[in-house]
C-alpha cells in the first residue's frame, strides 16, 4: 500500500514538471508555432527562479517565504518568456525555420543555465551547496490540515501549491481555447493564418503573445524541478532536458487539449517511476520501463492517425511562418 | 429601374500597384454605386483581382487614392476595410476547417468576453432567412459543400454589416443550380442597398445578374458600360481589345488509329466508396475526346488511373496500344513507365500547384522534372529545359520577369500556361489535361485549344476534361460523359446540343432507358 501510494507521489511530482510544460507548449503550438525550445525554456525557468532565490536570501536577513517564492516564480517566468521572445522574433518578424530554432533555443537555454548554475555552485562553494533552504521550503509548503486525512490527504493533498496551480493553469487554458473569443481567433491563427488576418486578427501580435506566454508558463516547470523536484539544488546532469522532450511529447499525447495533459502527464509519471517499483528488475531492463511514456505516445500518434478525426489533428499551420503578400 | 437612391460607395482614383516589376494595376479609376451590381471584366492577370485586394486591405496600393462613402480613406489591413463595411468573398475561401460555420463568422470579431454560440446562431439564422440562404451554423466547415463554405464566407461578411461586397469568381466552383441560387441571393441584397462587385470571366453571367460592367485589360481600366447597353461580343472586344473568334477550329484527322481502350474501370477511394464504377471506352488517336461532367464525378480519378496513379479494383482494364501495334496494360505500372510509353497527363488541379509543378522552382527546374532523367550520367542536363522554358514562355506569353522565378509566384493562369506548355513539350502520344483552361483568359484559352487540336491532327489522342459546355461542343470530335462515376454516353461532338449533354450529366438516363 505504502509502496503503492508513494508511487502515486512520485507520478504527480513527476507529471507537474511536464504539465507546465505541455501546457505552455500547447498554447504556443495552437498558434501555429512549434516550438522545440521546450526545455531550453524549461531550463531558463529554472536557472532564473534558483538565481534569484540564492541573492534574495544570501542578501536579506530574514527572508521571508512567501516573497521568496513569488520572486523566483516572477523571475521564472519572466526569464522563459523572454526565451520565447526570442523565438518569436526569429520565427515570426524574421520568419525563420521554426525547428531549426526551437531546437537552437534548446540548446541556448541548456548553455545558459548550466553556465549560470556552475558559477552559482561556485559561488556557494562547491555543488549540492547552494542553500535557498527558504524559498524551496515555501514551495513545498503543504496545504495546512488537509494532508493529515490519512491516505487520501497522501494521495490528493501532501504536494506544494505547484502542482495545483499546473492543473488550474492548463484547466484554465482550455477554456480559454474553446470557449472565449480570444482563444478562437488564437486558434484561427494556428489553423489558417491568412484566413485569421483576412477576419481582422492581429496575427503577428497573436503568434507573439501566445508563444511568450506560453513559454512563461513552460519555464514554470523548470522552476518546480528546481525547487521541489531537487529541492533547491542544481547539476549539470541534464534532467531538465530529458523532461523537457517529455512534455513535447505529452503535447501529442494529449492531442492538443491541456485538460487531456493533466492525466496524461500523471500518467507519463507513472509509467516513467514504473521501474522502480516492479521487483526484480536489472539495469537493462529498467530502462526498458523507462521507454515507456515514449512508447505510449507512439502509439497514440499512431492511433490518431488512423481515426483521422479532424478535431485531433494538430493545429494545420502548425511550423509555417506566415507573410501577407505572399502568393 | 432602380429607385432606391443611387449614391457613390467607392472611388478608386488613379489606382496603382506593382508587383516588383510587373504593374498589376496602372492608375486604374473604378466608381461602384450603392444597389447595384458591377461585373469586373478582365481577362487573366488584368489586374481585377489585385485591384480588388486594395479595397479588402490584403494589398496596399503604391500611388492613388481610395473613397469609400465620400471620405478619404487608407484601407491597410482587412480589419480597415471591415471597418468601413467592405467584405470581399475570395476564391480561395478563407474559413477555418476545424471550426463550425457560426465559429467562422464570428472570428475576428471585437466583442469581449465568452463566446455566446446560442446569440450567435440567432443572428446568423435572421440574415439567412433575409437574404435566402441555407445554412447550418453548427456544422463544421470540413463536412461541408464547396458552395455551402461560399454561403458561409458570404453570411461572415454579411455579419459584420458589410454593405459593399466583392465576389471574386463565386461561380467557378458552382453547379448551374447552385449559380442561380447565388444569383438570386445577390439580387436580394441588391434590393436592399448594399453595391456589390463580381469578378467573373463567363459572359452570360456578366449579361445575367450585373447592373453595370467595368472593363480591365493588362491592368489599365478600359472603361464602363450599363449591361443593357452591351452584348457579349462587344464586351469580348473591350476585353481583349480586338475581336476574337468564337469558333473553334475542329478540322477531322485523316486516320484514326486505336490508342487507349478502358475496359470495366472501377475505383474505389479510401473510404471504399465507388468513384469510377465500369467504365469503358476508347481514345483513338487523332481525335479529341472530351469528358463532361458535373465537377467530382469520376473525372480525375479517371485520368489518374490511366497516368498510373491510381488503384484500380480487379476486372478493370486499360490497353494502351503503341504506334508498332503492339498492345501494354498499363494498370499494375508505375507512372515513370507510362509517361515513357508516351502518355502525357497535363493534369491541372483545382488547387493548381498541387500536382504538375513545384511552387518554390523555377520554370527550368519544373521543365526538368520531366527530363531529369537525360544527361551525362550523374548530372542532369540544364540546356534543354531552359530552352523548353524560354519556348513556352514565348509560345504561350507566360507573364514572367523571368525564367528563374518561382512559380508560384506567377498569377494563375501563367501557372497553368506553363505545366500544358511542358506536358505537350513531351511529344505524347496520349494527352490527357484537365480543366487546362481553367481560370485562363480567352486569348490563352484559345491558344490551348489550337494547340490540342494541332496535337490531334499529329495523330495524338487527346483526352480533355472541361467544364465549359460550348468549348466541349466546338472542340471536342466525341464526348463522353459521366455521371456520378458511370458513363452515362458517349455523344458525336458535332451533332450533340448543350442541352442533351446537360441532361447526360445530371442522370444516366441512357443506361435507366435501356435497363
Amino acid at each position: 500500500m505504502t509502496q503503492i501510494i508513494s508511487l502515486f507521489q512520485a507520478a504527480i511530482v513527476f507529471g507537474t514538471v511536464i504539465l507546465f510544460g505541455a501546457t505552455g507548449e500547447i498554447l504556443t503550438e495552437k498558434s501555429g508555432n512549434l516550438n522545440l525550445g521546450v526545455p531550453g525554456i524549461m531550463y531558463l525557468g529554472g536557472i532564473a527562479g534558483l538565481v534569484s532565490a540564492f541573492f534574495y536570501e544570501a542578501n536579506t536577513a530574514n527572508p521571508s517565504a512567501i516573497v521568496a517564492v513569488l520572486l523566483a516564480t516572477l523571475c521564472a517566468f519572466l526569464a522563459s518568456a523572454l526565451g520565447g521572445l526570442i523565438y518569436s522574433f526569429l520565427t515570426i518578424s524574421l520568419r525563420a525555420n521554426q525547428n531549426v530554432t526551437g531546437l537552437t533555443l534548446t540548446i541556448f537555454g541548456g548553455g545558459v543555465a548550466n553556465f549560470f548554475g556552475g558559477s552559482l555552485n561556485k559561488l556557494a562553494g562547491g555543488v549540492g551547496q547552494i542553500s535557498v533552504a527558504v524559498t524551496s521550503g515555501g514551495f513545498r509548503t503543504k496545504l495546512p490540515g488537509l494532508s493529515h486525512l490519512g491516505t487520501v490527504g497522501e494521495l490528493f493533498f501532501s504536494y506544494g501549491f505547484m502542482v495545483y496551480l499546473a492543473i488550474v493553469i492548463a484547466i484554465v487554458t482550455q477554456y480559454f481555447l474553446t470557449k472565449s473569443r480570444s482563444g478562437l481567433n488564437l486558434r484561427a491563427v494556428g489553423e489558417n493564418p491568412g484566413t485569421a488576418d483576412a477576419a481582422g486578427i492581429n496575427v503577428t501580435r497573436n503568434k507573439y503573445l501566445a508563444t511568450c506566454i506560453g513559454a512563461g508558463i513552460s519555464g514554470l516547470g523548470g522552476l518546480y524541478y528546481v525547487m521541489d523536484y531537487t529541492k533547491g539544488t542544481w547539476a549539470n546532469d541534464g534532467g531538465i532536458e530529458g523532461l523537457g522532450w517529455l512534455a513535447v511529447a505529452l503535447v501529442i499525447f494529449a492531442t492538443w487539449k491541456s485538460v487531456n495533459a493533466i492525466w496524461g502527464s500523471y500518467l507519463f509519471g507513472l509509467l516513467s517511476w514504473m521501474y522502480f517499483y516492479v521487483p526484480g528488475l536489472t539495469r537493462s531492463s529498467q530502462e526498458i520501463f523507462k521507454m515507456l511514456p515514449y512508447l505510449v505516445t507512439i502509439a497514440v500518434l499512431i492511433i490518431i492517425s488512423l481515426r483521422n478525426r479532424k478535431e485531433n489533428q494538430p493545429p494545420a499551420s502548425l511550423g509555417l511562418a506566415y507573410f501577407r503578400e505572399e502568393r | 429601374m432602380v429607385f432606391l437612391e443611387t449614391a457613390t460607395a467607392v472611388q478608386m482614383k488613379d489606382v496603382t500597384k506593382r508587383f516588383g516589376e510587373v504593374v498589376a494595376n496602372n492608375k486604374v479609376n473604378l466608381e461602384l454605386k450603392r444597389g447595384e451590381i458591377l461585373s469586373l471584366l478582365g481577362e487573366n492577370g488584368s489586374g481585377k483581382t489585385t485591384l480588388m485586394n486594395m479595397l479588402a486591405g490584403i494589398y496596399y496600393p503604391d500611388e492613388g487614392q481610395i473613397v469609400v462613402n465620400g471620405k478619404d480613406v487608407a484601407i491597410r489591413s482587412p480589419k480597415d476595410a471591415y471597418d468601413l463595411g467592405i467584405g470581399m468573398i475570395h476564391q480561395h475561401f478563407k474559413l477555418v476547417d476545424v471550426f463550425t460555420a457560426a465559429e467562422n463568422i464570428v472570428l475576428g470579431l471585437e466583442e469581449k468576453g465568452k463566446l455566446d454560440r446560442k446569440a450567435i446562431a440567432v443572428k446568423v439564422k435572421e440574415i439567412s432567412d433575409k437574404y435566402g440562404f441555407d445554412i447550418d451554423p453548427n456544422q463544421k466547415v470540413y463536412d461541408m459543400t464547396v458552395s455551402q463554405k461560399q454561403t458561409v464566407e458570404i453570411v461572415k461578411v454579411l455579419y459584420r454589416g458589410a454593405d459593399i461586397l466583392i465576389l471574386d469568381e463565386p461561380t467557378a466552383v458552382l453547379t448551374p443550380q447552385e449559380t442561380d441560387k447565388l444569383f438570386a441571393v445577390m439580387r436580394n441584397m441588391k434590393a436592399d442597398g448594399k453595391a456589390l462587385v463580381i469578378i467573373t470571366h463567363k459572359l452570360h453571367e456578366v449579361m445575367d445578374v450585373s447592373d453595370r460592367v467595368a472593363v480591365l485589360r493588362k491592368g489599365e481600366y478600359i472603361g464602363d458600360v450599363a449591361t443593357t447597353d452591351t452584348d457579349p461580343q462587344k464586351l469580348t472586344d473591350m476585353m481583349v481589345g480586338h475581336a476574337v473568334t468564337l469558333n473553334i477550329d475542329r478540322p477531322k484527322a485523316d486516320k484514326l488509329t486505336e490508342r487507349i481502350e478502358v475496359e470495366h474501370l472501377t475505383v474505389k477511394d479510401k473510404d471504399g466508396i465507388n468513384r469510377l464504377t465500369d467504365v469503358s471506352f476508347t481514345a483513338m488517336g487523332g481525335e479529341i475526346l472530351g469528358i463532361a461532367g458535373i465537377s467530382g464525378s469520376g473525372q480525375k480519378q479517371l485520368l489518374e488511373a490511366i497516368a498510373g496513379l491510381q488503384i484500380a479494383e480487379e476486372g478493370s482494364h486499360i490497353l494502351y496500344k503503341d504506334p508498332e501495334g503492339k498492345e501494354h496494360e498499363l494498370l499494375g505500372k508505375n507512372p515513370l513507365d507510362i509517361a515513357k510509353m508516351g502518355v502525357a497527363l497535363s493534369f491541372v488541379p483545382e488547387d493548381r500547384l498541387g500536382m504538375g509543378l513545384v511552387g518554390d522552382m523555377d520554370l527550368t527546374d519544373n521543365m526538368l522534372l520531366r527530363s531529369y532523367l537525360t544527361g551525362r550520367g550523374a548530372f542532369a542536363d540544364r540546356k534543354a529545359p531552359k530552352k523548353l522554358a524560354n519556348n513556352v514562355v514565348d509560345e504561350l506569353e507566360v507573364v514572367t520577369p523571368s525564367i528563374a522565378t518561382q512559380v508560384r509566384k506567377l498569377s494563375g493562369g501563367n501557372v497553368q500556361k506553363v505545366l500544358v506548355g511542358r506536358e505537350i513539350a513531351m511529344n505524347p502520344t496520349v494527352l490527357m489535361s484537365a480543366y487546362a483552361v481553367r481560370g485562363l483568359d480567352i486569348n490563352t484559352s484559345y491558344t490551348i485549344y489550337n494547340l490540342m487540336t494541332e496535337q490531334k491532327m499529329k495523330g495524338v489522342a487527346v483526352i480533355y476534361v472541361g467544364e465549359d459546355l460550348d468549348v466541349l461542343l466546338e472542340l471536342c470530335d466525341r464526348i463522353l460523359v459521366l455521371c456520378g462515376g458511370q458513363v452515362s454516353g458517349i455523344v458525336d461532338g458535332r451533332n450533340t446540343s448543350k442541352e442533351q449533354i446537360g441532361l447526360m450529366m445530371t442522370q444516366l438516363q441512357d443506361k435507366e432507358a435501356k435497363a
